[in-house]
C-alpha cells in the first residue's frame, strides 16, 4: 500500500470528501462536520441541536444521530486506510452506550478501519463530547466491500496490494 | 388511529427526522418514513443512520406502550436509557415508504431487549433488523 502507483486516481482526501458528502442528505441535514483523521481513522463532529433531542423530558441527544455519525465515521475510516473510495455497505454496527452526551455539546465520533480483508472491512470506535478517555459510547462494525474496482475493472480482492490477503 | 397510538409521544429527534406513527395493532406500533433528502445517503438509498433511527424509535414506541400496557406498573412510566443496539444491515433501503415493528423478547423489572424489524414492500422481507438492550430507571 505505500508504494507510489502514478497511475491511481486522486488519493481519498477524508476532509475534501466532507465538503461534499455534508452538503446534502442525511449526513448534510445532520449537519456533521470533518475534525481529524489520521492513516486508518476519521474523527467527525456531530453539532449539537435541539431537534436531535431523543426524550420529551431531558435534555439528552438521541442515539439515533450517534448511530449516523458513527456509520459515516466507519465509511470515511474505511476510505482513508484505502486511500480510495470504494463502494461499501455497512452490515453490522453495534454501538455501546456509556453515558448520556452533556447537555447542548457536541458529539464527536472517532473510528479506526483497523483490518482489511478481500470483501470485508472491520472498525471500531468511540463517541465522545470532548474528552476521548470518557466516551458517551463505544461502536464496532463491520462493513462489506462491493462492486469492483473502477480502476482495473477486476473484482475488488483479485488485487494483490491488498493487505492481509 | 387508536386512542393508545396518539397518546404515544414520539421524541424530537424521530419527528425532525419525519418518523411518524403508522398504524397501532396488538402486536405494537408500527413506525414509518418516507424516503427523502433527509434519510438519503449513497444517492437513491437510504443512509444506514436513518435506517438505524427508524429501528430505535420503534424500540422505544413499542417498549412504551407495553409500559402502559403493563399493569403492575400502575401508570408509572420510567426513563428509558439505552444500553446498546446492534443493527443487521440485510438489503439497500430503496426510495421507498418505510416501516418498522418493535417485538419485545423479554421485558424484565430493570432492563428490556427487544428485537425490531425494518421493511419496505414486504413485512417478511426485511431490510434491516435491529436488537435493542433498553435499561428502565
Amino acid at each position: 500500500m505505500s508504494q507510489k502507483d502514478p497511475t491511481a486516481p486522486a488519493r481519498f482526501d477524508p476532509e475534501q470528501a466532507a465538503k461534499y458528502f455534508f452538503r446534502h442528505g442525511h449526513t448534510g441535514w445532520l449537519g456533521l462536520r470533518y475534525c481529524a483523521h489520521g492513516n486508518n481513522w476519521v474523527e467527525l463532529e456531530l453539532p449539537w441541536r435541539e431537534d436531535l433531542l431523543g426524550e420529551p423530558d431531558r435534555p439528552v441527544l438521541a442515539s439515533g444521530p450517534i448511530v449516523s455519525l458513527m456509520d459515516m465515521a466507519s465509511g470515511m475510516a474505511i476510505w482513508t486506510t484505502k486511500t480510495q473510495f470504494i463502494p461499501v455497505a455497512t452490515l453490522d454496527l453495534r454501538v455501546d452506550y456509556q453515558r448520556a452526551a452533556r447537555d447542548r455539546a457536541s458529539v464527536f465520533g472517532r473510528v479506526e478501519c483497523y483490518r482489511m480483508t478481500r470483501s470485508a472491512a472491520f472498525v471500531r470506535g468511540v463517541a465522545h463530547d470532548g474528552d476521548r478517555d470518557d466516551p458517551v459510547a463505544h461502536i464496532a462494525g463491520v462493513f462489506m466491500v462491493i462492486g469492483s474496482d473502477p480502476r482495473t475493472g477486476t473484482a475488488l480482492g483479485q488485487k494483490s496490494e491488498m493487505p492481509h490477503d | 388511529m387508536t386512542e393508545q397510538a396518539s397518546a404515544l409521544q414520539l421524541p424530537a429527534y424521530a419527528r425532525s427526522l419525519g418518523i411518524t406513527i403508522a398504524s397501532m395493532d396488538e402486536r405494537g406500533p408500527i413506525l414509518t418514513v418516507d424516503f427523502g433528502p433527509n434519510v438519503e445517503g449513497r444517492p437513491g438509498a437510504f443512509h444506514g443512520g436513518a435506517t438505524a433511527g427508524l429501528l430505535e424509535a420503534a424500540g422505544y414506541a413499542a417498549l412504551r406502550v407495553a409500559l402502559e400496557r403493563d399493569e403492575r406498573r400502575h401508570g408509572s412510566q420510567p426513563q428509558l436509557k439505552p444500553i446498546n443496539i446492534t443493527v443487521q444491515y440485510l438489503t439497500a433501503g430503496k426510495q421507498k415508504q418505510t416501516f418498522a415493528l418493535g417485538r419485545i423478547t423479554r421485558l424484565g423489572r430493570r432492563n428490556a431487549n427487544l428485537t425490531v424489524e425494518a421493511w419496505q414492500d414486504d413485512g417478511s422481507r426485511p431490510i434491516a433488523t435491529a436488537v435493542m438492550n433498553i435499561l428502565m430507571a
